[in-house]
């Protein structure tokens, strides 16, 4: 073996085990999240868990089905206003707008995203609460994480949008525009169905940031445990639930806990798997 | 040759002399002292924790949460040499002794522009019940009234339970809130809303200007000096529990703990000092 040829091999190594390395890791937590449940999983059933009822759980009730209404009732409110704005800001950026103001918008969007939730959420407690406590109280609802959520997904969205139109071939984009198209006509016949797989993976990494979003959703939902009727029902997150109790659970409360904290992952698996299946196809 | 053997000496000598000084004029106190229990105690107990290090540097304090429950079972199990409750003991419990470091009390507050300056404590409990629903019914403005309470678990919530004897899934609440900073901020940002929190935390928070203000109990107002004076109704002993505290350096650590010399560090967690009898 020439001495290229083996040192390509040791860097394979170095790659190949890393690469198992991070591919372990998500079994260890997957592992450890069922070792910590199993308690409470084999004492009531997976039925406690998902079917409708109360968590009151000193009274040994452990229903989550209202906690995972709530976690996607503001995944889905936070992205209904976060995606439109986001692919508009990214559409923006590309073409309408000359090149330099595009490039400083799209560093603050940078910024925006390097603040800490907990910002956002103590921005959200002390600004967006009493407003949306104006329209109708108690303010901390469904509306106000949503809004909130919004906000903190929306530069990631923007982003990652932004950069999938960039990818876009210049060829197909100039041969669009010499067929005597306007910026809408290239940009729905030649831009959109080159970029779509990247837009939707945007999407869909701003809905897996929501959905494990915590600290945030625990100052501006509320945190009642409750399915929501109204956009100013306050929920309780998944999220929430394992921060707001975990430090004073014990036995099957802890272990409900885990519970919450698993259902969280097969959400996101359902995300991820999502995304698996929009890629592909246009691959 | 003499400054050859000299330089590795005198070195020695530097290195060995401060240790030799601090062994005898320190105590001899040194090991690895585990205390759980307590989120609400915890916080002192750190702080304290760590200025016994400084004054003891041969022990580790190891401080751990999990609450007032936890401090319990692990202190009967020898798991924890200390256990932190805050709560006065059970009568289950006597079998373990309480060295009260700190009080605590729990006030209610309302938002600064609230008209009304009292409660009865029947009106309380049907706010928290959710029959009273409209600030009017109470000779209020008129307006609804959002119930923030206390997530499950926490101390001050089975407190502010036990005293007004209702269960925590009896209480109608609107917002439900973790610790003591989120309720006053949650309470400041909505004109409708009452809710309880520490004592101390709320005191310091409107004295600086936060829109809240403190409901009298029983006629007794909310304020530190009344619960020091013990007439505050709504409050309680942040306790230290020891199975036995013939280890030298458990007790060395509670007395410690009972000091004058950590007030400042009660004062600084919004606690209350404890006035040794």
């Amino acid at each position: 073996m020439s001495p290229s040829l083996k040192s390509e091999a040791r860097w394979i190594l170095v790659l190949r085990s890393s690469a198992v390395c991070s591919a372990l890791l998500l079994l260890l937590i997957l592992a450890f999240l069922c070792k910590e449940s199993w308690p409470v999983l084999r004492e009531k059933g997976l039925s406690a868990f998902i079917y409708p009822g109360a968590w009151s759980p000193r009274e040994g009730e452990y229903s989550l089905l209202a906690m995972l209404m709530g976690t996607l009732s503001v995944t889905a409110g936070a992205l209904l206003i976060a995606t439109p704005l986001g692919l508009l800001t990214a559409l923006c950026c590309n073409y309408y707008m000359p090149p330099r103001l595009a490039s400083y918008l799209k560093r603050m969007l940078e910024i925006l995203s390097g603040i800490p939730s907990v910002v956002y959420g103590f921005w959200g407690l002390t600004e967006i609460v009493p407003l949306v406590n104006r329209i109708h109280p108690p303010g901390a609802s469904l509306l106000t994480g949503s809004i909130v959520l919004a906000i903190m997904v929306l530069p990631t969205l923007a982003l990652m949008a932004d950069a999938s139109i960039v990818s876009v071939p210049t060829q197909a984009v100039k041969g669009a525009a010499a067929l005597g198209l306007d910026t809408w006509g290239v940009f729905r016949s030649a831009v959109w169905p080159a970029a779509r797989p990247g837009l939707m993976g945007a999407v869909l990494l701003a809905t897996g940031r929501a959905l494990g979003e915590t600290m945030a959703v625990i100052m501006i939902c509320g945190n009642i445990v409750q399915v929501p009727t109204s956009i100013f029902d306050p929920v309780r997150t998944l999220t929430a639930n394992i921060a707001l109790e975990m430090a004073y659970a014990m036995n099957f409360h802890r272990s409900a806990l885990f519970v919450s904290g698993l259902l969280l992952a097969f959400c996101i698996a359902i995300i991820v798997s999502l995304a698996s299946l929009v890629r592909p196809r246009h691959a | 040759m003499r400054t050859r053997l000299l330089t590795p000496f005198t070195l020695l000598l530097f290195l060995i002399l401060p240790h030799l000084s601090l062994a005898v004029e320190s105590s001899p106190l040194s090991g690895k002292l585990v205390i759980t229990g307590s989120s609400t105690v915890a916080p002192l107990v750190l702080e304290v924790g760590k200025r016994f290090e400084k004054a003891h540097p041969g022990v580790r304090v190891d401080v751990q949460t999990g609450g007032s429950s936890r401090g319990v079972a692990d202190v009967r199990q020898n798991l924890a040499d200390i256990g932190m409750v805050s709560r006065a003991l059970n009568p289950d419990e006597q079998e373990l002794k309480a060295f009260p470091i700190a009080l605590d009390g729990i006030s209610i507050i309302l938002h600064k522009n609230n008209p009304l300056v009292s409660l009865s404590e029947e009106q309380i409990v049907g706010i928290y019940r959710g029959q009273i629903k409209n600030w009017k019914d109470v000779g209020g403005k008129d307006g609804p009234i959002t119930v923030v309470n206390k997530a499950e678990g926490r101390s001050t919530l089975e407190l502010f339970e036990k005293y007004f004897k209702i269960k925590n899934s009896e209480i109608k609440s609107q917002v439900i809130i973790g610790d003591n900073e989120q309720g006053i901020k949650t309470i400041a940002g909505n004109p409708g809303s009452i809710g309880y929190v520490s004592i101390g935390t709320a005191e310091f928070a409107a004295g600086n200007g936060v829109p809240i203000k403190l409901l009298p109990l029983q006629g007794i107002s909310a304020t530190v000096e009344e619960v020091k004076a013990g007439k505050y109704p709504l409050s309680r002993p942040l306790n230290l529990v020891t199975k036995d505290n013939s280890k030298a350096l458990a007790r060395s650590f509670l007395d410690f703990a009972q000091s004058a010399g950590v007030e400042d560090l009660v004062k600084e967690q919004y606690f209350v000092t404890f006035s040794k009898k």
